[in-house]
């Protein structure tokens, strides 16, 4: 019996995720990228491995995603990850405000956490603002975005799937009915377009989700919504500083290899092939990152660049929920071949890759059940090291 | 407002089976951009067919390294003002030393092979790490934190190195690092690796390698310090007090 073929579209941490939990079910997948790994969204991630501190209040749904896959990255992919924690502190009375709906809320959302006098904080980190009023540490981290994917996509090569990058989908095969069999996609390395056909395709593209969906003449549900990193030329702290409030811009500092990551911003847009850096935002993350550790301001800028979050469900920028959404376009179009993944949070990308192939094995009638929780990754370079 | 140069984006040509050549594109720029940025731009409303590689955009994940001006370079943290002015041209070519997967984009697995080989540590205790400023005395508690290895492991040393032009077997600066970073006597399988023709004595201390590093690694220094520690376990070894 062949193994049912899956292509996927797109080579972030939604689609290299997906790969590997398919491919480990037993499909045969073919993953096509218009670039190589991680050039959009989830190369130009914060990094930061999110402990749900920054949801709990609000979004609580995100917020138990978070930690609870928290946790599983840091047994399968050490590789990639600075494991040092993190800490929420206040500075201001509104912050003082927020602590005590704070510990509610990452109690109820299994958030460890553990409040610190000023002079405890400041001698674990004594770079952030000596008027630090209270401060809580919480389960943060750090990681290497490409790393993260390459070890997924590595991994994923071992179990047999196949990579396609500098390749661009020109459009969708259709069996007449509207229903989806393949793709024809552009080999942007030799200039040739092929067609591969498929049992069902995974629209994986995040932020471009629209883009091939509208292919298919639907809609789809993303709507992408950019935002600032400033990383700055020293390092400064060994753990994630986030301000203790709900959440607003330039209010994380990140720690990564030798740098300070200050983010972010949130403001929707539509085209985001390219997204231009506005220099206010830069003086903006300057502000509200030498809050948190004043001497960000004798920190030069090493790189500034712009991510667009592919932020699912109603509403706008902060206000939309930070959780994912797939769809399999049988159920809300009629249009059976097509399952689109988007939405989530680069912490999320394996939960999000095992509601993906769900829905994918329930359509091929595959009940192989999910071992990814379980699974260590293999070495980033895998990818590279492994014939496709 | 923010001041815009005019500038020619050079960039290096080439696709499967077919001769390289340049293609130049008028850009407006902002000088403080950096050179990916315009690489971007160029692919973003000029030409969709270039490709290249890119994600962190803050030299963290290694993968937009060029040649910028002849000079290998990080293109998403050199600044456009840093490597040409106003009116003039910026070129951008491949790598060398890798096979060219088109145009910009180059393939290099041979290096990852060698990362691998040397089984480079690409998360260490911050105690480990050499940093700027180090305190005089770590705490002891602080070895429980980790945090990414310098080595972007982006290959730009691998590519202004001018003895892997001649010896594609040469292990390289960034592996010979690797294996210096760790140690010989700690880790001392790697000696075989490293004290052999295509090891640590090829080099011939061009230290391009060094002057081309985006991440603090100077491969160049740690290459001489390996040879030292090759020689030590030698000349302990000859005497017995291995």
């Amino acid at each position: 019996m062949t193994k049912p073929h899956v292509i996927i579209i797109g080579a972030g941490f939604t689609g290299v995720a997906t790969a590997h939990d398919l491919a480990l079910r037993g499909c045969e997948v073919t993953v096509v990228e218009r670039g190589d790994l991680c050039n959009g969204t989830s190369g130009r991630t914060h990094g930061l491995l999110h402990s749900g501190g920054r949801y709990a209040v609000k979004d609580k749904e995100s917020a138990v995603e978070c930690i609870d896959e928290n946790m599983i990255l840091r047994k399968i992919v050490p590789q990639v990850i600075e494991p040092n924690g993190g800490l929420f502190i206040a500075l201001d009375e509104s912050d003082l405000a927020y602590a005590e709906q704070f510990i509610e809320s990452c109690q109820e959302c299994h958030i460890p956490l553990e409040e610190l006098k000023p002079s405890q904080a400041l001698k674990l980190e004594p770079n952030i603002n000596p008027n630090v009023l209270v401060a809580f540490t919480i389960p943060d981290g750090t990681f290497d975005p490409l790393r993260l994917a390459l070890a997924f996509a590595g991994t994923a090569k071992h179990y047999g799937a196949k990579f396609h990058t500098f390749t661009e989908v020109e459009s969708l095969l259709t069996d007449g009915a509207g229903n989806i069999k393949g793709i024809k996609a552009l080999n942007r390395a030799s200039g040739r377009s092929e067609e591969m056909r498929a049992d069902v395709v995974v629209n994986a593209t995040g932020a471009w989700a629209g883009h091939i969906t509208a292919m298919a003449g639907l809609d789809a549900p993303v709507k992408p919504t950019p935002g600032i990193m400033v990383a700055y030329n020293q390092r400064f702290v060994q753990r994630a500083i986030n301000r203790l409030n709900a959440p607003g811009d330039g209010d994380i500092v990140l720690p990564q290899r030798r740098m300070a990551v200050v983010g972010t911003t949130s403001f929707d847009a539509e085209d985001v092939d390219y997204i231009p850096v506005v220099d206010d935002q830069i003086k903006l993350m300057l502000e509200r990152g030498s809050e948190l550790i004043p001497a960000i301001r004798s920190a030069k800028p090493r790189g500034i660049f712009m991510a667009a979050r592919p932020l699912v469900g109603g509403g706008s920028g902060r206000s939309i929920a930070r959780t994912f959404k797939c769809y399999d376009h049988k159920e809300t179009h009629n249009v059976d071949g097509l399952v689109t993944i988007t939405g989530g949070k680069a912490t999320t990308l394996r939960a999000m890759a095992e509601k993906t192939a769900d829905v994918v094995c329930a359509k091929l009638t595959i009940t192989t059940s999910c071992v990814t929780k379980e699974t260590p990754l293999l070495s980033y370079r895998s990818y590279y090291t492994t014939p496709n | 407002m923010a001041e815009t140069w005019k500038i020619t984006l050079r960039v290096y040509r080439q696709k499967e089976n077919q001769e390289s050549h340049f293609d130049d594109f008028q850009m407006d720029v902002n000088p403080d951009e950096y050179v990916l940025d315009a690489v971007e731009r160029a692919w973003a409303f000029h030409d969709r067919s270039i490709c290249f590689r890119h994600a962190c955009h803050h030299s963290t994940c290694g993968a937009c390294g060029m040649r910028v001006n002849g000079v290998e370079k990080l293109t998403c943290i050199t600044s456009i003002r840093d490597v040409t002015h106003n009116g003039a041209t910026l070129k951008v070519e491949p790598l060398r030393n890798f096979p060219v997967v088109s145009d910009l984009a180059v393939d290099m697995g041979s290096f990852y092979r060698k990362m691998e080989a040397v089984g480079a540590r690409p998360v260490l205790p911050v105690t480990e790490a050499e940093i700027e400023n180090p305190p005089s005395k770590w705490d002891p508690d602080d070895s429980q934190y980790l945090r990414l290895s310098d080595c972007l492991e982006c290959g730009l040393c691998m590519s202004a190195c001018p003895i892997m032009a001649t010896t594609p077997e040469y292990l390289g600066p960034a592996p010979l690092a690797a294996a210096q970073d760790q140690g010989l006597r700690r880790k001392p399988e790697l000696l075989s690796i490293v004290d052999c023709e295509d090891g640590v004595w090829r080099c011939h201390s061009a230290f391009e390698c060094t002057a081309v590093c985006p991440s603090f690694v100077d491969p160049g220094r740690r290459i001489m310090n390996l040879r030292t520690q090759v020689v030590d376990i030698k000349l302990r070894k000859l005497f017995g007090k291995a």
